[in-house]
C-alpha cells in the first residue's frame, strides 16, 4: 500500500497535495496496493471525504489534544506510527515547505533515505526516481532504497486529476502516541497576509527588473507599468543584493516561484537561478539591450532596446489604448 | 553563544549547465565555486548573533580540500574558525553528510565546546535534498525549524536562550519558539550579507581551520545519472527595437487577454 500525507493549514488544503495524490495513484496500480491518506488535526476532518475523488480508500485522521497547530515533529511522528502499523511500500507528500520538512523528519526518525522533489518514479526492485536538482535546472535519476520508500513530489510535476472510479472511503480516527519531544515545536503565532494584496506568487502579471534598471528609483517605471496591467513588480537576485528592492520581490531559485499569464523581464540577463523562478510563466516578454542575453532566448516575445525608453513608451501606449 | 554554520561548496553556474561525458557531474572546468545564497545568509546571521551576544562562530563544510576556500571566505566575513570534513571528492548523500556532522558536533561537545545553535541553508543549491539539518537535529535531539527568514534571540542565561523564528506561509508569516540548543535552516532574505573587506581576508588566512577525514558510511540515495531537462523548442518573436515597439507590445497584451482583467 501507499500512504500519502495530505497537507493543510488549519483546514485549508494545500493544492499540491492533490497533485501528489494523482502521482501516488498512478504508482499504486503497478505496486498493487491501495492508496491511503493521513490527515493531522486540528481542522483536517472536513477534508477527508473529498479525498475519495483522488483515489484514496482509507483516511487515517489523527488528532491529539496537545497538537493544537501545525508542528513538524508531531506530524512526522504520526506518520512514523502509521508506518509501523501499516507497513506501506511507499510514503509520500507534496514537495512544499511543510511536505519536505515533515518527510525529512520521518526519514530521520525511521533511518531511511528521502528523495525530495521527484518528477517521476519507476517501480521495480528498487524505486528509480527522477528528481529536481538546482531548483529544477538539472535533473537526477537516483535509486531509492529502504524497506519503505520515502519521497516528496515536485510542485507542478503533473496536473491534479480526480479518478474516474472513486471507491468507498473509510475514515479511521486515531490518537497518535506523541511525546513531549514530538509536541515541543508548533506554530505559536501568525502574521496574516494583507487582505487584497496580490502576492508575487499569484500575480497574473509580473514586471521584473534586473541590474539594467540602474537604481532603486528606476523601478518607478516598472511600478507604473505593473499598475496599468493589474500586476506586481518582481526583481532579480542582483537587485536584492544591491538593496534596491526587498527580498520578498525576488524571483528565482532562492526567491519566489512565479506563474503569471505574462512575465515582462526588463534588464534581466536570465541566469539559470532566475529562470527556474519564472519557468511557470505562461508567456515571457524580454526587454533587453542585448539581443544575445539568455533571457531573450527563453522569451516568447522580445523588444531590443533600453528599458528606460521602452517601458515608459509601453505605459504611454497602454494609457492611449485605454481599457479594452 | 557558540554557533556552528554548515555550508556546501557548489559550482557557480552561469546561464547554462554543462555535464561531464559520463553524466555523473557538472563540468566545472570553466566555473568558479561558491556557497548558496541561503548559506550566505546563515553565515551573516552567525556573525551578527556573535557580535550582539558574544561567544564564537564556526563554519563547517564537508567536501574536498578545495572547499577550504569557502571556509576562508566565511572567515573573511567574521566567522572565527573553520572545520573541513575532508572527502575524496565523491558525493555524500544527505544521510551520510548528516552523520559526519553529528559525529563532529559530538566530539566538540565531549571536548567541552558545545554549540548552542547550528545553522544551515534551507536546502543545498546543487542537490536540493532538504534534509541534512533535520537529520542532524534529530540525531542530537534538538528542535529544528526550516525555511526561516526572521530570527530573534532573547538571551536568558537561566534557560540558555529562546529563539523566535518566522517563515513565510501563504502570503503571511508563521512564528515558532525554540529553546536552545537548536537547529535552524534559513532562507535568503533573512538579512543582507556584508561584503568581505581586505583586512577581513587577511585575518581569515590566520584563523584556525581543523581538518577531519570522516569515514564514508555509504549513500542510501544512489545517484544513477544527471540529465538536463528537455526544453521545448520555441521561437522568440522580436516585436521590434526601442520605444517604437510599444504598440506591438500592447497588441500582444490584447491578444493574450491581459488588458481585460
Amino acid at each position: 500500500m501507499i500512504l500519502a500525507l495530505v497537507e493543510h493549514d488549519r483546514g485549508k488544503l494545500n493544492p499540491l497535495s492533490l497533485e501528489m495524490l494523482t502521482f501516488a495513484r498512478r504508482l499504486a496500480e503497478p505496486l498493487g496496493g491501495p492508496l491511503e491518506a493521513v490527515l493531522v488535526d486540528p481542522g483536517a476532518g472536513p477534508l477527508a471525504y473529498g479525498l475519495a475523488a483522488y483515489g484514496v480508500s482509507v483516511v487515517h485522521l489523527a488528532a491529539h489534544t496537545q497538537l493544537t497547530d501545525y508542528g513538524p515533529e508531531g506530524w512526522a511522528q504520526t506518520v512514523v506510527e502509521l508506518m509501523g502499523a501499516l507497513q506501506p511500500a511507499l510514503v509520500l507528500a507534496g514537495g512544499s515547505e511543510r511536505g519536505n520538512e515533515v518527510m525529512a523528519h520521518v526519514a530521520a526518525r525511521a533511518g531511511l533515505p528521502l528523495a525530495a522533489n521527484c518528477l517521476e518514479a519507476q517501480p521495480g526492485d528498487s524505486l528509480v526516481v527522477t528528481r529536481l536538482r538546482w531548483g529544477g535546472s538539472l535533473l537526477e535519476e537516483a535509486r531509492l532504497g529502504g524497506a519503505t520508500r520515502l519521497l516528496t513530489v515536485a510542485p507542478h510535476a503533473l496536473v491534479a486529476e480526480p479518478t474516474a472510479n472513486p471507491s468507498e472511503i473509510t475514515i479511521r480516527p486515531f490518537t497518535p502516541n506523541l511525546s513531549a519531544r514530538d509536541l515541543r515545536l508548533q506554530v505559536t503565532g501568525r502574521v496574516e497576509a494583507l487582505p487584497g494584496k496580490v502576492s508575487l506568487a499569484e500575480a497574473p502579471v509580473v514586471v521584473g527588473g534586473g541590474r539594467g534598471v540602474g537604481s532603486a528609483e528606476g523601478f518607478k517605471l516598472l511600478e507604473e507599468l505593473a499598475g496599468l496591467l493589474g500586476g506586481t513588480v518582481g526583481c532579480s537576485r542582483a537587485v536584492t543584493s544591491l538593496g534596491w528592492r526587498p527580498h520578498l520581490d525576488q524571483v528565482g531559485q532562492t526567491g519566489t516561484r512565479i506563474a503569471p499569464e505574462i512575465y515582462i523581464a526588463c534588464g534581466i540577463s536570465g541566469a539559470i537561478q532566475h529562470m527556474v523562478g519564472c519557468k511557470a510563466a505562461k508567456h515571457i516578454l524580454a526587454i533587453n539591450i542585448d539581443p544575445d542575453a539568455p533571457i531573450v532566448q527563453h522569451a516568447d516575445y522580445a523588444i531590443i532596446g533600453d528599458l528606460k525608453e521602452v517601458v515608459p513608451a509601453i505605459s504611454a501606449a497602454l494609457r492611449q489604448a485605454g481599457p479594452a | 553563544m557558540n554557533i556552528l554554520v554548515c555550508v556546501k561548496r557548489v559550482p557557480a553556474t552561469g546561464s547554462k549547465i554543462v555535464l561531464t561525458a559520463d553524466s555523473q557531474e557538472i563540468d566545472t572546468r570553466y566555473l568558479g565555486f561558491t556557497i548558496s545564497p541561503h548559506e550566505e545568509c546563515a553565515v551573516e546571521e552567525a556573525v551578527r548573533l556573535v557580535e550582539a551576544h558574544g561567544g564564537s562562530s564556526t563554519v563547517l563544510t564537508l567536501g574536498p580540500e578545495a572547499a577550504s576556500e569557502q571556509l576562508r571566505d566565511a572567515m573573511a566575513l567574521g566567522i572565527d574558525s573553520g572545520i573541513l570534513l575532508e572527502t575524496d571528492g565523491r558525493d555524500w548523500d544527505g544521510g551520510a553528510t548528516a552523520a559526519a556532522i553529528v559525529e563532529t558536533v559530538r566530539q566538540r561537545e565531549a571536548a567541552g565546546q558545545p554549540f548552542d545553535l547550528i545553522l544551515f541553508g534551507n536546502e543545498s543549491a546543487d542537490s536540493g535534498g532538504f534534509q541534512v539539518g533535520i537529520r542532524v537535529a534529530h540525531a542530537l535531539d534538538r528542535p529544528c525549524i526550516t525555511g526561516i527568514k526572521e530570527l530573534k534571540l532573547a538571551a536568558d542565561r537561566r534557560v540558555g536562550g529562546q529563539l523566535t523564528a518566522a517563515r513565510e506561509a501563504g502570503g503571511g508569516r508563521e512564528i515558532y519558539q525554540l529553546g536552545l540548543p537548536a537547529v535552524v535552516t534559513v532562507k535568503e532574505g533573512l538579512n543582507l550579507p556584508r561584503y568581505p573587506s581586505l583586512p577581513g581576508r587577511l585575518k581569515a588566512k590566520k584563523k584556525p581551520l581543523e581538518r577531519i577525514q570522516p569515514r564514508w558510511p555509504g549513500n542510501t540515495l544512489e545517484k544513477i545519472r544527471l540529465k538536463l531537462p528537455s526544453e521545448a523548442a520555441h521561437q522568440v518573436d522580436v516585436l521590434g527595437h526601442g520605444p517604437a515597439a510599444a504598440a506591438r507590445a500592447v497588441e500582444v497584451f490584447r491578444t493574450l487577454g491581459i488588458m481585460e482583467k
